[in-house]
């Protein structure tokens, strides 16, 4: 067991052994999940606070029901109705949210390094769901997690991330958690969307699709984020979905054994074609079930991430 | 390691899963109600070579579980996360006398824990406790139906199963002053 941090910040400070541990203790949480009785008392009596400044469906609810699933009480906080409209700091609002006793604090946020600074002023638990183009640490674990359940393992595999990288915090997340454990990551689409500078990351970057999903085993979608674009940096939508979407012809050309993924919300038509989509290669709906044992693992082991009160009977 | 010692050897722990496969036998007449549940890591290998002596003894298949208690701990709140194993139980609990199996009981928390876990599953008729060791110390009134061995213990000392399913190059129960 090699855990024993307080929060989950990124990706980027996590070790190899420490993600492992995740996906370990993910794969008891996805049983939970099947049982009759979807739910165990590991943290009974804990209050956990989904504090979204960021607008968020699938990751808020994810987070929801994790915590209600290990007996947890949340809290849902968002930004359209909250206080920050009438201008307190986001310190602030967390600190009263730890007034109220809060044990985690689950936060989105369009600024990057926001959970970070939480972390800092607060004595709760911060888990990050996303914070601006940074990092989006529990998409990442999830994205592992499944890719590890189909394929058996990451080391060696290729797995290409094709669309908008450049605003995306779920390929910085997923460039360092696939390349600490091993996978060999491509990066792919349009120049001004993937720039050269993500091979300092340790992946390979490339501009022609055909190239960059002919040997993949993974090949994860990622959408066109127009409310993180503040000018054009392509052409047309239309464009786009020539140049690089997913279409048959295109995932003829794939391994046969090839794997397509998505973290949603997806853009039919335009990253991905609908047949694709609904076909049995796509793992989009996995990784939804996936995300919830993942986030129910995080809570459970952030909330150990602390110094042992006593020695431990066997 | 000079303050290791072999408390059991392979044979002695072979010679102590028949006779407690024998007991279960003899204290369960209605045979198809009885299913074994091993908690892990130790108890779940434990549980599966019973029913192979069982099945023997029964001429039936015994059904096996395994039950993971970690999230149903009461001292999650003061350790470092444990780590969870998965959860298999491929049979209805319900109206069954569930045997749960583990390899050394001690403060009878894990025990307790187990029978908290099942009951998520359904409602057991009844539960038995089958432990290979027994080293005392306990914390809770619980008391095991099958006991392989008595070992009684210091509180500093540890007493471990390697099992061959486990990747030991041989069974044994080794106690260690820590």
């Amino acid at each position: 067991m090699s855990w024993t941090k307080k929060h989950l910040l990124d990706i980027e400070s996590l070790t190899a052994a420490e993600i492992t541990t995740v996906l370990d203790t993910a794969r008891g949480f996805k049983a939970v999940g099947e049982r009759a009785i979807k739910k165990v008392p590991a943290l009974r009596g804990k209050t956990v606070v989904n504090l979204f400044v960021e607008p968020s469906t699938r990751t808020r609810i994810s987070f929801e029901l994790a915590a209600q699933r290990l007996s947890a009480d949340i809290v849902n906080f968002s930004a359209e109705a909250s206080s920050f409209k009438k201008g307190e700091t986001l310190k602030d609002t967390a600190l009263t949210l730890q007034a109220l006793n809060a044990d985690f604090i689950i936060i989105r946020h369009s600024a990057s390094g926001a959970p970070h600074f939480l972390s800092r002023v607060l004595e709760a638990h911060v888990i990050n769901a996303g914070d601006g183009a940074h990092e989006h640490p529990t998409q990442a674990l999830l994205d592992c997690f499944t890719i590890r359940e189909r394929k058996g393992k990451i080391a060696g595999l290729n797995v290409t991330i094709l669309g908008d990288i450049l605003y995306s915090r779920v390929a910085r997340s997923d460039i360092w958690a696939l390349t600490k454990l091993g996978a060999k990551v491509t990066l792919c689409g349009p120049a001004t969307l993937v720039p050269k500078t993500f091979e300092q990351m340790g992946c390979r970057v490339t501009h022609d699709v055909d190239e960059a999903i002919r040997d993949a085993d993974i090949i994860n979608l990622l959408r066109i984020q127009h409310e993180r674009q503040r000018k054009t940096l392509f052409p047309s939508i239309g464009e786009y979905t020539q140049l690089f979407g997913l279409n048959k012809a295109r995932l003829a050309r794939t391994k046969p054994d090839a794997l397509i993924m998505h973290p949603g919300p997806i853009n039919r038509g335009v990253e991905i074609d609908s047949e694709i989509a609904d076909s049995g290669r796509s793992m989009i709906l996995e990784q939804v079930t996936n995300g919830l044992a993942v986030r129910m693992a995080v809570l459970f082991l952030v909330n150990g991430g602390k110094v042992p009160v006593e020695p431990v009977a066997a | 390691m000079p303050d290791a010692t072999v408390i059991l050897d392979a044979l002695a722990i072979q010679r102590a899963l028949t006779r407690i496969a024998h007991e279960i036998a003899e204290r369960n007449a209605r045979s198809a109600e009885v299913a074994l549940v091993g908690i892990p890591v130790g108890g779940d290998h434990l549980a599966a070579r019973l029913a192979k002596i069982l099945a023997g003894i029964w001429n039936h298949p015994v059904p096996v579980g395994i039950l993971d208690t970690t999230l149903h701990r009461d001292d999650l709140d003061h350790r470092i996360a444990p780590t969870v194993h998965p959860t298999d139980i491929p049979f209805d609990v319900t109206g069954k006398t569930v045997v749960l199996v583990d390899d050394v009981l001690f403060s009878g928390r894990t025990t307790r824990a187990a029978m908290d876990a099942l009951n998520d599953f359904g409602r057991p008729r009844k539960i038995q406790l089958a432990v290979l060791i027994d080293r005392g110390h306990r914390e809770l009134p619980i008391k095991a139906d099958f006991i392989g061995k008595n070992v009684p213990t210091a509180l500093d000392e540890t007493i471990s199963l390697r099992l061959t399913e486990a990747g030991a190059a041989e069974d044994a129960v080794v106690l260690k002053k820590k």
